[in-house]
């Protein structure tokens, strides 16, 4: 009975050593003050596949991304299959805080110039301050500069203007998967006819599954409430995947939109999947870092 | 009886005296340099936490990965989302001892060589590991500093072929940590 005691207290005190180490640990566990824990990466870019997700380049960042929609996969041979025609959108966005992106590009479908302005209301935290979901409000502006469809009636230069407002709300469901609910809105200052509203009212959804750190695959729709447009329009729907090398993210996905800002491929999708109206895409976006934060 | 008696006061007693003077911080600094034929990468981490026991020579580092600050923001995303992966490994720890604590005069000030061993969990990978630090004592305050590098394969860090250009394969550390007396 000693005999075993004592090898019990020998034992102690030979694991002393490292016993006072852990306590060493654990008082630093106790000395720390939480700190709020921001949700990192819930996209890898600022798009889901063709519309806007929730993030915004970081402060003092450029993000130059170049879109482009080839043609119709259904238009033959004599078109090879879309890949003789380009829709193409050239941006740049900057990060003037964390919280509020603004943007600016051309698109060569319509000639249309946009610009827009995201601002982060909520973000996703958890520490400190726990909250479960991102939110971001988003206003963009297109104005399209092209030829006047009908030359002959008297076209004022307010008709060239459209207008896409989107409250943003995701979620970064741990690491593999991201969510993001879109309730939308599209003015048009001109519609085609009478029987088309201006103001048009969408859902949109969109989200993600990474495969690997670097790797996900990525799907979007804006189902457009019924009765507001005359014109036959389909829902625009998008899927492709993200990789993501050093620098850059390459966005490769297929889409029934042809045009690449919401002011056009929410309302104006006429394409359908089933008819094969499916154009072949992909974004390339590169960030540079404008502004860098001060280092100790 | 009588022996378990003695024993149980003489182990207290022996507690009491390892117990000895405990030097902490918050406020440790953390830097990591690799350098890469394509790109110099440098971060800060100013906000590490260690103590280190005088008297038993106990050393512990517990560094937030999500801490360090980088000169590009998407460095920083990589960083913590693809390499070290910090949602799944939020700290880097070092728990070991200062070999040598005998021969440093806690009590006189000075510079002094020290001997550090013990364990170094990176990545959710722990290591044993022997590096060479100083130590500067003088009134209140310790300050430790130690250069040393690491192997990213080591700790299970996966650079891809695709930017082996740009991340070096091993990785400068300097740690430069002020601890002051804890009042206990």
């Amino acid at each position: 009975m000693r005999k075993r005691l004592f090898s019990v207290w020998l034992a102690f005190l030979l694991t002393s050593g490292s016993i006072f180490a852990q306590d060493l640990m654990d008082m630093l566990g106790e000395n720390e003050a939480p700190v709020v824990d921001y949700t990192r990466g819930t996209f890898k870019t600022t798009r889901i596949v063709i519309g806007q997700s929730i993030e915004t380049p970081p402060k003092g960042n450029m993000i130059f991304i170049v879109t482009h929609h080839f043609g119709k996969l259904n238009s033959g041979y004599e078109n090879l299959f879309g890949l003789n025609q380009a829709y193409i959108r050239l941006g740049v966005e900057y990060g003037i805080t964390d919280w509020l992106g603004i943007g600016l590009g051309i698109n060569t479908y319509k000639i249309t110039w946009d610009g827009f302005l995201k601002a982060r209301i909520l973000r996703q935290s958890t520490g400190a301050r726990r909250m479960p979901l991102s939110m971001n409000l988003f206003a963009s502006m297109a104005v399209k500069t092209n030829k006047w469809d009908d030359p002959d009636r008297t076209n004022y230069a307010s008709s060239r203007f459209s207008y896409a407002f989107q409250l943003q709300i995701a979620r970064k469901f741990g690491k593999w998967v991201s969510l993001q609910l879109m309730p939308e809105l599209v003015h048009k200052n001109l519609v085609k006819s009478a029987k088309d509203k201006n103001d048009i009212f969408a859902l949109g959804a969109g989200g993600r599954v990474k495969v690997s750190n670097r790797v996900s695959i990525n799907a979007e729709y804006h189902y457009v409430f019924p009765g507001q447009i005359h014109e036959k329009v389909y829902g625009s729907f998008s899927f492709g995947i993200d990789i993501e090398t050093g620098g850059h993210v390459f966005q490769i996905f297929l889409t029934n939109s042809i045009g690449e800002i919401e002011e056009y491929f929410i309302p104006e999708t006429t394409g359908s999947w089933l008819n094969g109206d499916i154009f072949l895409g992909f974004n390339i976006t590169r960030i540079f870092t404008i502004v860098k934060p001060k280092l100790p | 009886m009588k022996i378990n008696k003695i024993l149980i006061i003489a182990l207290l007693m022996l507690a009491s005296a390892a117990m000895g003077q405990k030097y902490v911080t918050k406020t440790g600094s953390i830097k990591f340099f690799s350098d890469a034929p394509m790109e110099k990468i440098e971060a800060y981490n100013n906000q590490v936490n260690a103590a280190l026991d005088t008297e038993t020579g106990d050393l512990v580092f517990k560094v937030l990965m999500k801490s360090f600050t980088f000169e590009k923001a998407l460095m920083q995303e990589h960083f913590n989302e693809n390499y070290v992966e910090s949602d799944k490994f939020p700290n880097a720890t070092f728990v070991g001892k200062i070999t040598n604590a005998g021969e440093i005069g806690f009590q006189k000030g000075g510079t002094f060589d020290a001997q550090v061993e013990g364990k170094l969990t990176i990545h959710g990978v722990t290591r044993s590991v022997k590096e060479l630090g100083s130590l500067t004592v003088s009134d209140g305050k310790i300050l430790t500093t130690s250069v040393f590098p690491i192997k990213l394969s080591d700790y299970e860090i996966k650079i891809p072929k695709t930017v082996a250009s740009n991340i070096s394969e091993s990785v400068e550390i300097t740690v430069e940590v002020s601890l002051a007396i804890l009042n206990q």
